[in-house]
């Protein structure tokens, strides 16, 4: 039986509400922490765990915790990544909007182990909806003593509140973020100083992804070492993983690191194979940002070995040959899918989303959009492939934030696996966009 | 008009009484402004917006700009620039029901294109322009955090998930009778946006 944490209750009717949630064990860790344990054991077990970022870059978090600067008599503050606009990625939404005191349970853990009296969830604008469930569950917390004053009778007080930001996929970005979360324009900041030192208000800060901060939970409550030997190697836990494109059962599914992509894509218990009988052409494994890779190479690396659900394996072979888990948005595509115009839909949102400030990003976001579109409106040349490979290379490693390195590598992958893709749409001028909403109606 | 009013003048809120937040209205801004520390108050803007948008017919003004200025004490420009950079904000008049229909790679690969089309020729409009009667503007939009229920479209505070032909008809016929999408507003006044 595979290990489940997060989502463990998630079918229980009535778990978005406060009573059914304790009745299955939830807040136990804020019991434990607040009861049993000072903050800074809290942040050694959270070390031991091995837990990564679940945000996409996969950064250990107890050693993120441990950077947090400490200054006398400035306060310190816990915000909650919740902007989730990486493409392919749904899993923070499906938590919160399914068990929303999973992530205020891990609010309130972290803030006592990081000493943060405030803490925020910038959640993204559109998921309004979801904003509420998350403020009803606030509510509910305060009436029952979770939040507020002396917490349990502990000596520790803490308040949490919602913000809704209004479309930009850079406020996912941490600095930016914060701007937004302080009522500006998305612009990164200059790093550093890093948030650790000064981050929200100038003050001490640690940013976090909703997943994140709700595995906390369980590692409180079976301890960090329990938790570490769940998964695979550094890869420790479990991870969500939103799966879509052209798959039988897209969902959002709890998997435990390790589990082999072959085994999760063909499955009946995850997204139960490739829909109408089709073949798997092509994977994006972990967000719009991650290289994709062709079926050969996500299903086994170069070396022959299978290749497993986990951060190194994924990233096994580097970018020549791999790709990375990322946020765990795993989209999927048959042999009928057009490589060079799925990419064209990752550079306009790129485009699209770059905040501007660096005109590496801000420029070549634009040409990359518009050199990918002419082979799809038969204007290109063979030779605008080694343009279109010249403009990525130039973005990477020129920016304020990632969003540059993140517009560049999904380009560059497209044409390290598929380039005799883009040389035939430029040699024949032959792209005819199939319609996919009648080829994907079931075939009776 | 707001040439000189984006400078350095202040909002005379006595000249412009119709652009005023409704009591409830008024009472959440509040609220969300005691959220944060003395002195941040700035940092409810994007939230205030969101309401003064659904206040006051769908998209900001100048003048309703200068006014959320004017509530949260800082410069016009700070609202300005704010209000532009972020999609969910429109400067410029829209129809009643904004369809945003995702247009992004799981989205995409679900036939989102092909119910583009068929919305545009369902309402005689392409994507960008407003029906004859200001009843809908389409639009397409990134990746709205619903690609397993692809295809989708947005509109206000509603999620449109798994898109059909079908569901398009009952969705904007919906629309028409209602005259009004669900706004942020509307799902509940007492609490926090
Ligand atoms: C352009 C860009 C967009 C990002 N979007 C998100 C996001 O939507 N959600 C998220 O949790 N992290 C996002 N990140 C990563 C954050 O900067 C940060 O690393 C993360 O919130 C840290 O939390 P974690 O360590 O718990 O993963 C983004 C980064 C970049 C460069
Ligand atoms: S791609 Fe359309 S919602 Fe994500």
């Amino acid at each position: 039986m595979a290990t489940t944490l997060l989502l463990k209750h998630i079918a229980v009717p009535g778990i978005k509400s406060l009573d059914v949630y304790r009745n299955m064990g939830g807040y136990a860790s804020v019991e434990k922490a607040l009861r049993t344990l000072t903050p800074n054991q809290v942040t050694e077990e959270v070390k031991k765990s091995g837990l990564r970022g679940r945000g996409g870059a996969g950064f250990p978090t107890g050693m993120k915790w441990g950077f947090l600067a400490k200054p006398e008599g400035v306060p310190r503050y816990l915000v909650c990544n919740a902007d989730e606009s990486e493409p392919g990625t749904f899993k923070d939404r499906y938590l919160m909007e399914h068990i929303p005191h999973a992530l205020i349970e891990g609010m309130i853990t972290s803030s006592y182990a990081l000493g943060a009296r405030k803490s925020y969830i910038y959640i993204r604008g559109e998921y309004f909806y979801v904003s509420r469930i998350l403020q009803h569950a606030i509510d509910e917390a305060y009436a029952a003593g979770w939040l507020g004053e002396n917490i349990l009778g502990s000596g520790f007080s803490h308040d949490c509140y919602v913000q809704v930001g209004a479309g930009a996929y850079i406020c996912g970005e941490e600095t930016a973020l914060l701007e937004s979360l302080e009522g500006k324009r998305g612009n990164p900041r200059i790093k550093p100083p890093f948030p650790a030192v000064a981050g929200l208000w100038g003050c001490p800060t640690v940013v976090n992804n909703v997943e994140t901060i709700a595995a906390v939970c369980p590692i409180i409550t079976m301890g960090g070492e329990a938790y570490s030997k769940i998964g695979i190697g550094k890869s420790t836990g479990t991870k969500l993983i939103s799966a879509s494109g052209h798959i039988n059962k897209p969902g959002v599914y709890e998997i435990e690191l390790g589990l082999p992509v072959e085994e999760f894509i063909f499955s009946d218990a995850y997204c139960g194979g490739i829909r109408n009988g089709r073949k798997l052409k092509a994977v994006v494994a972990g967000g719009s940002s991650v290289p994709i890779l062709p079926a050969e190479l996500i299903l086994k690396t170069a070396q022959g070995e299978p290749r497993l659900m986990s951060y190194e394996s994924l990233a096994e072979g580097g970018f020549q040959t791999g790709t990375m888990l990322g946020s765990g948005g795993f989209i999927v595509m048959d042999d009928q899918t057009s490589i060079v115009k799925n990419l064209l839909t990752f550079a306009r949102f790129y485009h699209h989303e770059s905040c501007g400030q660096c005109s590496p990003c801000r420029e070549g976001t634009g040409w990359m959009e518009k050199l990918i579109s002419k082979f799809l409106s038969g204007t290109a040349h063979e030779s605008d492939v080694d343009l279109l490979w010249d403009i990525q290379s130039k973005i990477e490693g020129k920016t304020i934030c990632p969003l540059g390195e993140a517009a560049a590598w999904p380009v560059a992958a497209a044409i390290r696996h598929f380039k005799s893709e883009f040389l035939e749409l430029a040699r024949n001028k032959s792209y005819v966009e199939i319609n996919h909403y009648k080829r994907l109606q079931p075939v009776s | 008009m707001s040439a000189e009013v984006h400078g350095t003048q202040k909002f005379d809120a006595t000249k412009r009484t119709q652009i005023v937040f409704s009591a409830s209205a008024m009472a959440l801004v509040q609220k969300l402004i005691s959220n944060y520390p003395k002195g941040k108050e700035k940092s409810a803007l994007i939230p205030v917006l969101h309401i003064a948008q659904a206040e006051f017919g769908g998209w900001l003004s100048p003048e309703v700009m200068d006014y959320v200025a004017s509530v949260l004490q800082i410069k016009p420009v700070e609202v300005f620039e704010v209000a532009s950079f972020y999609t969910m904000f429109h400067l410029k008049p829209v129809g009643k029901c904004v369809l945003e229909v995702c247009q992004t790679s799981s989205c995409w690969l679900n036939g989102a294109e092909d119910i583009v089309h068929y919305i545009e020729k369902k309402l005689g409009i392409k994507v960008g322009e407003t029906t004859p009667d200001g009843m809908f503007t389409l639009k397409v939009a990134e990746c709205l955090g619903s690609c397993g229920t692809a295809p989708m479209l947005q509109c206000g505070a509603s999620y449109h998930e798994n898109l059909t032909y079908t569901k398009v008809d009952q969705i904007l016929e919906q629309y028409a009778s209602e005259g009004r999408p669900r706004y942020y507003t509307d799902l509940d006044y007492t609490n926090t946006l």
